[in-house]
């Protein structure tokens, strides 16, 4: 049996060897590429499992609060149930999945422009609100037909609010959502803060923060409010579904900001003013605490905070009322006769005039082939300095401004901050003009420009001209005067609060630089400014007030708010004057003094100096006017 | 005789097991105890029942037992009947198949049947007939022949489509042809055509695989996984996302693995169809390169002890069908190692006995069979 086969089994012997020997080689080449997946490149692969298998999801921080000088809140946050959509898990069809959400829940126009627009904004990356404030029935409705809205979550979210809506507006700002500029501007700030690992910090703090303050000191103090968001390490599935968290690393809820204002004070001016334009600052002299920041008329911060939509941002961006300006900060007036207690004093420092050097005004100054008027017909007579303050008499200032030339004013009036960077605590301060020989040649670009004529000297005796201030530099002159000199930088914040101890770090109050200026000086310009509100120009304001006040009044003529191209007297016949008004008071030891413009009122001592009049009255003798309702605190 | 009923039930044990090659039945308890293992840890977050692979092992044992049983002699006089039937099923899938996916695959008789899998068996066992039946008298237009009985069933195969199994049912009739005697110098071009082919699909990738190039016979998805296959990142969240990320699961297991049920890319759903065809990924990310000798060694062991059973065996149908029954098993093997450790294109084969599926598990459990009837009747033809 064997012999006869053996060539045919030979034969398959021999295929048998052939096909073991390929089986062997097959066999040795999944070997080799199984060498080369597990040892070989086993940390490349190592390293591709894990970043698979983790992903950072960011918890943003508590944001820090907003806390008057008296402890009541006016920023805060609350918490809400919102329907949140990831955005790479409906990419492509938007519309359509709206409209299904929106059979069971109600979904305005307006929340989808805002989810369309966040996901423009954000490259269809991270997840978006597109309702908040969910009640009870919709959220049941929705977890109801969640099984058919996969990547559709119901989550809850803190929000900020302001409870307070309109009331100081311009000064708290408001916070909104994180834009691509704010991204690469923050980028830029963990480059350049040297951390010590700034991968890391980027990769978990720039996810994390999906807001950041805007204007206001939501802006201004966005790092110390906003906190260090922190980040879960989840492990999460081929399909993004978080199974379980490795680590996490805590945020650290940002710090409380305590303000120095006084928002009862903010918000009974903020009534006083009524539907008046305006500004006004007003300042603990012996701090530089701002106690009020009004700027009139304002908006609704809430509005911004997920995004304005289009009509309401229209409205108030186009309102010639310009309800988005903050015209204490960035409006600039001239001081009009406000100017005149700075320039007395000015007077008697450079030893122009003494306090009982008297002039005979005949109710105009003629300067080269011009008359300068006095606003009284047939002037004030003779005038020495207390009554040229008293009755404002333009003739005495505009005769001293001669005496004195630009470049003395200028150098008088520096120090005192006008025409200069306060420093408050807010971003986007104007400076103003404070002129001077030197900022003509560099203001102005023909020659014939440049040269400083005598004639323009003398309307700045009178805060008229070129000068034009912040009423924010005004109360601050008005403060260093009432404090005798010593400057005190304004600030709106006074302590950062830590939100679990309660510790304040005071945000210390410190002297900028003194002013020298005569103890006996001062009285003379105090003294006069008192007599302002007993017999001058705002006796009518202050009648039967329980206490000491100094002012002054003034007007102003008006010229746009964008006073770049302000023409001298080319704009006084449509609009009617801005009436202003400076105070300190208890005159012998001030505790507050004003500063304010009511735009377009006319004449100071009948719109401005009344409305100063309520302020002190509540701020010094805690008196409430009737016509204002009792402030509420808010729920 | 008064035996104890402990004897009794000896004799009855060792009479079942009786005529079971004992070194073919460790390898295959190896492996599904490999298997059984993989599965529990692959099975997770799936919902298949532990019971439903408990079940398919069992069914796959018992038919290997009940074929352990039946002579050789039986399944030549059945070769042909059993190659008939198997493509006349295929002609009606042709005509009144169920389509799923995309492909028309199934039968419904009664119950839904997939015939082609009947012919991963019936052509190894119809040629296998074939050349014993020439046997002696063998010419070479024999070769042609042979040719057009697997030609029939992988045309039909393939235009259902089902390239996987195309590609398995052919190379289970080429090796019965092949060590029939097919000449080299019929077989050598062959080989060089192909790996020329493969190399030049290696060089020009780029350029063949550009959108708008599209490829004689073949369909634009079979391209698509060729083109994946030679560059994985060309579309990582796609097509190629499958090889990718078994390739991490194997890579990250390295040397010891990361332990049984601690694959993360596993029980996080990072590897597709993890408890059937990419079952090895799951193994070799959990077991490491250590699991993987092991379970390599094991299929080696089952392939080497497969083709010494058919070199011993009795006369030239046994030999044809037991070496190609065992070729078949590593074929298996070794493309569904070299898919998932991303040497081949995604096909859809499964790994003998480690992939759950009670339809390829009672087809490997009939081959096995027939190894083991194979080894259990050597003598009994012989003498």
């Amino acid at each position: 049996m064997v012999s006869f086969k053996k060539p045919d089994l030979d034969s398959f012997q021999e295929r048998i060897h052939i096909a073991t020997l390929f089986v062997t080689f097959c066999f040795l080449i999944l070997l080799t590429r199984l060498v080369w997946l597990q040892l070989i490149s086993h940390g490349k692969y190592a390293l591709l499992a894990e970043s698979n298998r983790i992903a950072l999801v960011p918890a943003p921080a508590n944001r820090g609060l907003i806390i008057d000088r008296n402890g009541i809140v006016i920023g805060r946050n609350y918490s809400a149930l919102t329907l949140d959509v990831n955005a790479e898990e409906v990419k492509g069809n938007v519309d359509q999945l709206i409209n299904e959400l929106s059979e069971i829940i109600d979904i305005s126009p307006r929340d989808r422009r805002n989810f369309k627009r966040s996901l423009e904004d954000s490259r269809n990356m991270g997840t978006f609100p597109l309702r908040s404030m969910l009640n009870e029935a919709e959220t049941a409705r929705f977890m109801a037909n969640r099984y058919r809205f996969p990547g559709v979550e119901i989550r809850a979210r803190s929000f900020r609010e302001y409870p307070y809506n309109e009331l100081a507006s311009h000064l708290i700002g408001y916070i909104g959502r994180v834009s691509q500029h704010d991204k690469e501007r923050m980028q830029s700030e963990i480059e350049n803060s040297k951390a010590d690992d700034p991968d890391a910090l980027q990769a978990s703090f720039l996810p994390g923060i999906q807001y950041v303050g805007k204007i206001g000191l939501e802006q201004s103090y966005e790092t110390v409010l906003r906190g260090v968001p922190g980040y879960d390490q989840v492990e999460i599935t081929a399909g993004g579904k978080p199974v379980r968290t490795l680590s996490s690393s805590p945020s650290v809820p940002g710090k409380n900001v305590v303000l120095s204002v006084d928002i009862k004070l903010q918000y009974l001016v903020e009534q006083l003013y009524g539907n008046f334009r305006g500004a006004f600052v007003a300042i603990e002299p012996e701090t530089g605490d701002v106690l009020a920041f009004v700027s009139k008329p304002n908006f609704n911060p809430n509005d911004f905070v997920e995004g304005i939509d289009a009509l309401t941002w229209k409205e108030l961006n186009d309102s010639p009322q310009k309800p988005l300006y903050n015209r204490p900060l960035k409006g600039i007036y001239p001081p009009g006769s406000t100017y005149k207690p700075f320039m007395a004093l000015a007077a008697l420092e450079n030893k122009k005039r003494t306090p009982s050097q008297t002039i005979s005004d005949p109710g105009y100054f003629d300067f080269g082939n011009h008359t300068f008027r006095d606003d009284k017909k047939g002037g004030h007579g003779i005038v020495d300095m207390q009554k040229s303050i008293v009755e404002s008499c333009d003739t005495y200032y505009y005769t001293l401004a001669r005496d004195m030339g630009v470049n003395m004013m200028h150098d008088f009036m520096k120090p005192f901050g006008f025409g200069q960077i306060t420093g408050i605590d807010l971003q986007g301060e104007a400076r103003g003009v404070l002129p001077s020989t030197e900022w003509k040649k560099n203001t102005f670009k023909k020659p014939e420009q440049q040269k400083w004529y005598e004639g323009e000297t003398i309307s700045l005796g009178i805060g008229q001209g070129y000068n034009s201030f912040t009423i924010l530099q005004l109360a601050h002159a008005m403060a260093n005067l009432a404090n005798n000199g010593v400057v005190m930088k304004p600030h709106l914040v006074k302590a950062i609060e830590d939100p679990f101890t309660r510790n304040r770090v005071l945000t210390t109050p410190k002297e900028s630089y003194r002013i020298d200026l005569s103890a006996e000086n001062i009285e003379v310009i105090k003294k006069a400014m008192v007599e302002v509100n007993v017999s001058g120009t705002s006796a009518t304001a202050f009648k039967g007030a329980g206490y000491v006040a100094g002012g002054k009044t003034g007007t102003a003529q008006v010229f746009s708010l964008n006073s770049k191209d302000y023409k001298h007297g080319a704009t006084a016949e449509f609009l009617r004057d801005h009436a202003l008004y400076i105070a300190f008071a208890p005159a012998d030891k001030p505790t507050i003094v004003i500063a304010m413009v009511v735009e377009n009122a006319g004449f100071g001592a009948q719109y401005a100096a009344p409305i100063a009049r309520k302020a002190l009255d509540y701020y010094i003798e805690g008196k409430w006017p009737k016509e204002i309702p009792e402030w509420e605190r808010a729920p | 005789m008064g035996k104890s009923p402990v004897k009794k039930i000896q004799v009855l044990f060792f009479s079942f097991f009786s005529g079971l090659d004992r070194q073919l039945g460790l390898i295959l308890l190896g492996l599904a105890a490999v298997g059984l293992f993989t599965f529990l840890s692959a099975s997770q977050n799936t919902p298949v029942q532990t019971t439903d692979e408990l079940r398919n092992l069992a069914l796959s044992f018992g038919v290997m037992w009940l074929v352990s049983r039946i002579p050789p002699k039986w399944l030549e006089m059945g070769a042909v009947w059993i190659y008939g039937i198997g493509v006349t099923l295929l002609v009606a899938v042709a005509v009144f198949g169920l389509i799923k996916k995309g492909a028309r695959r199934w039968l419904n008789i009664g119950v839904v049947i997939q015939p082609s899998e009947i012919m991963k068996i019936a052509m190894p066992l119809m040629l296998a007939w074939y050349f014993q039946k020439r046997e002696g008298i063998q010419k070479t237009w024999d070769y042609a022949v042979a040719g057009v009985i697997l030609a029939i069933p992988v045309f039909l195969i393939a235009r259902q489509p089902d390239l996987g199994t195309a590609l398995l049912v052919f190379a289970a009739g080429l090796y019965v042809i092949i060590l029939a005697g097919l000449p080299w110098k019929w077989i050598l071009p062959f080989v060089g055509v192909g790996i020329v082919g493969i190399l030049l699909i290696i060089i020009f990738g780029n350029t063949i695989c550009a959108h708008d190039v599209t490829w004689p016979f073949v369909h634009n998805y079979q391209k698509h996984r060729i083109c994946t296959l030679l560059d994985p990142s060309s579309d990582p969240l796609g097509k190629g996302f499958h090889t990718i990320q078994s390739m991490i699961a194997i890579g990250s297991g390295g040397f010891f693995g990361k332990g049984w049920f601690q694959g993360t890319q596993a029980h996080l759903e990072f590897i597709p169809e993890k408890h059937t065809d990419f079952v090895f990924a799951v193994f070799s990310e959990e077991f490491g390169l250590l699991g993987n000798l092991i379970l390599l060694a094991l299929f080696f062991a089952l392939i080497k002890r497969g083709l010494t059973i058919s070199a011993s065996a009795p006369n030239l149908f046994t030999r044809l069908l037991g070496a190609s029954v065992t070729l078949i098993f590593f074929t298996y093997a070794f493309v569904n190692i070299g898919m998932v450790s991303g040497l081949l294109p995604v096909v859809g084969v499964p790994l003998p006995f480690i992939s759950y599926g009670g339809t390829a598990l009672v087809t490997l459990g009939f081959g096995a069979g027939i190894l083991m009837s194979i080894h259990r009747h050597r003598r009994l033809v012989q003498s």
